[in-house]
């Protein structure tokens, strides 16, 4: 087109036109938004949140204190002190994570020969406090006994790729 | 009782209902603007807008007005006080006054003069000094330079605004708002002028400083341009004052070419409901293309905005004026003053 032609067509303000029709089809689209906190999005079994400690059927927590997953920590976020329990079993005494310095690889729940420590489905574990994100072993215990029918199903679900 | 209201205390009172009248329904619809801005650019944009504060949102306007009301209003070092201060009371008020003379009906206006264009047209060319003066008394460069910018933009464009406001001048015959909108009776301007229309609605987004031309505003390169040092309710009042003047420019376009009050169907059912209704719908269309334009279209580069300005409305508008009155002249149709 030469450039007379181009500058008629250009007053014709067609290109504008086709824009202003694409919002428009926009416009009346289904919204994307998810309306948060009421609606969330669904999260993947591997998805990896808040730390919890899991027990078996009968009520005894699974973690024999191995201290794999204070080895494997990269960031050197858990802490774990182990004495002979009175049946002679060995136990943990102390098992902390520092929450703020946890990068949430999940590498402590795949160095676990017992599935006792995992991450969980729980992101929304903001405090207003410093102090309250330095979990220690009872806080684990209850995050397990609060999630454990959802750790299950994850753990189950994402057993044939491992 | 038709004494007292002859006499000067009277009229007084009267004029400022009628002003009342006006102004309210204004700033409520000014702030129902922000709402609906941001519901629709929200659609556009696959968002939800505005939801959370009352049902779909719908308090917004007053959480947002009751948080710039408590915040404080920072002067910045070495500004002129007096200048800064006044600024946007210019900006908001000749936003606000400009409405005496807009028909919202059959002889339903404040003021019902016969240069009533030329009064929008005077007030309208007055708002670059809220914006000049913002710019100057801020002492900050990037306000001074979206002064600089908004100045020059709204000159340019004033000009072809003009040459169309003319053309339907003398489609109509006289300069009386009211008598334009009866002139529409038959056919709107819209239809015969419709290069015309599209021009003074583009040139409208430019005087109202909306995008594609919101250059006074450049936030990607001057940050928030004129009122950069604006805070609280002197921001508000600009803000107030954009939006009041996004309202007017529409109203100007629906009564300039859209056939203001009258019925867009002219026939029994239609013609029953009241003006006020049709008028107020027109608005809201227009107001639609402001914001609907704004989510579509990215900001034009200065010297773009000027070469449209300068090389092709201001040419285009001149030589349509010269063929609509030759075309009236060969065929008769020139209107009686």
């Amino acid at each position: 087109m030469t450039r007379l032609g181009r500058m008629a067509w250009g007053l014709v303000l067609w290109e504008i036109l086709c824009g202003l029709a694409l919002t428009l089809r926009y416009f009346f689209k289904p919204k994307a938004t998810i309306n948060y906190p009421y609606e969330k999005n669904p999260t993947s079994p591997r998805f990896k949140g808040e730390h919890a400690l899991r027990r078996y059927p009968n009520g005894e927590e699974r973690c024999i204190a191995c201290k794999l997953c204070e080895a494997v920590c990269p960031a050197q976020a858990i802490t774990i002190e182990a004495a002979p329990r009175d049946d002679g079993s060995r136990r943990t005494t102390r098992y902390d994570i520092d929450m703020t310095k946890c990068i949430y690889c999940g590498l402590c729940e795949e160095a676990c020969p017992v599935d006792a420590i995992v991450e969980g489905p729980n992101f929304e574990f903001a405090t207003e406090t410093r102090e309250e994100l330095l979990y220690n072993k009872a806080k684990l215990l209850d995050n397990g006994d609060r999630w454990e029918p959802e750790l299950a199903k994850r753990l189950e679900l994402d057993a044939p790729y491992r | 009782m038709s004494v007292f209201l002859q006499s000067n205390l009277g009229i007084a009172i009267l004029t400022l209902l009628e002003s009342l009248a006006i102004i309210v329904p204004l700033l409520l619809g000014v702030a129902y603007l922000t709402w609906f801005e941001r519901k629709v650019m929200g659609a556009i944009q696959l968002r939800k807008g505005p939801n959370v504060v009352g049902p779909f949102g719908l308090w917004q306007p007053f959480a947002d007005a009751i948080k710039m009301l408590f915040k404080e209003t920072i002067f910045p070092a070495g500004a002129d006080k007096v200048l800064f201060t006044i600024a946007p009371m210019i900006t908001f008020g000749l936003a606000v006054v400009a409405w005496a003379v807009i028909p919202v009906n059959d002889h339903w206006a404040v003021a019902n003069i016969n240069v009533g264009i030329l009064y929008l047209f005077a007030i309208s060319s007055l708002g670059v000094y809220g914006i000049i003066i913002a710019g100057w008394a801020s002492n900050s460069k990037y306000a001074f330079l979206g002064a600089l910018r908004s100045a020059a933009q709204m000159v340019s464009y004033e000009v072809s605004m003009g040459f169309v406001i003319v053309t339907v001048l003398i489609c109509v015959g006289s300069l009386n708002l009211n008598d334009i909108v009866l002139a529409q009776r038959h056919i709107w301007f819209a239809i015969p002028l419709l290069p015309l229309f599209v021009i003074f609605f583009i040139s409208g987004l430019a005087e109202t400083n909306r995008a594609p031309f919101d250059l006074a505003e450049g936030e990607t390169e001057i940050v928030a341009g004129f009122f950069v040092e604006y805070s609280a309710m002197t921001f508000a009042l600009f803000f107030l004052g954009e939006y009041a003047n996004m309202i007017l420019i529409s109203a100007m376009t629906t009564t300039l070419f859209l056939g203001g009050w009258l019925s867009p169907i002219p026939f029994a059912p239609f013609t029953l409901i009241p003006g006020v209704f049709w008028f107020l719908l027109k608005i809201l269309v227009c107001l639609f293309v402001f914001v609907w334009v704004r989510a579509t279209l990215p900001r034009f580069r200065y010297d773009q905005i000027m070469s449209l300005g300068w090389k092709v409305f201001l040419p285009i508008s001149l030589v349509w004026l010269v063929l609509t009155a030759g075309f009236l002249e060969i065929f008769g149709m020139l209107p009686h003053a």
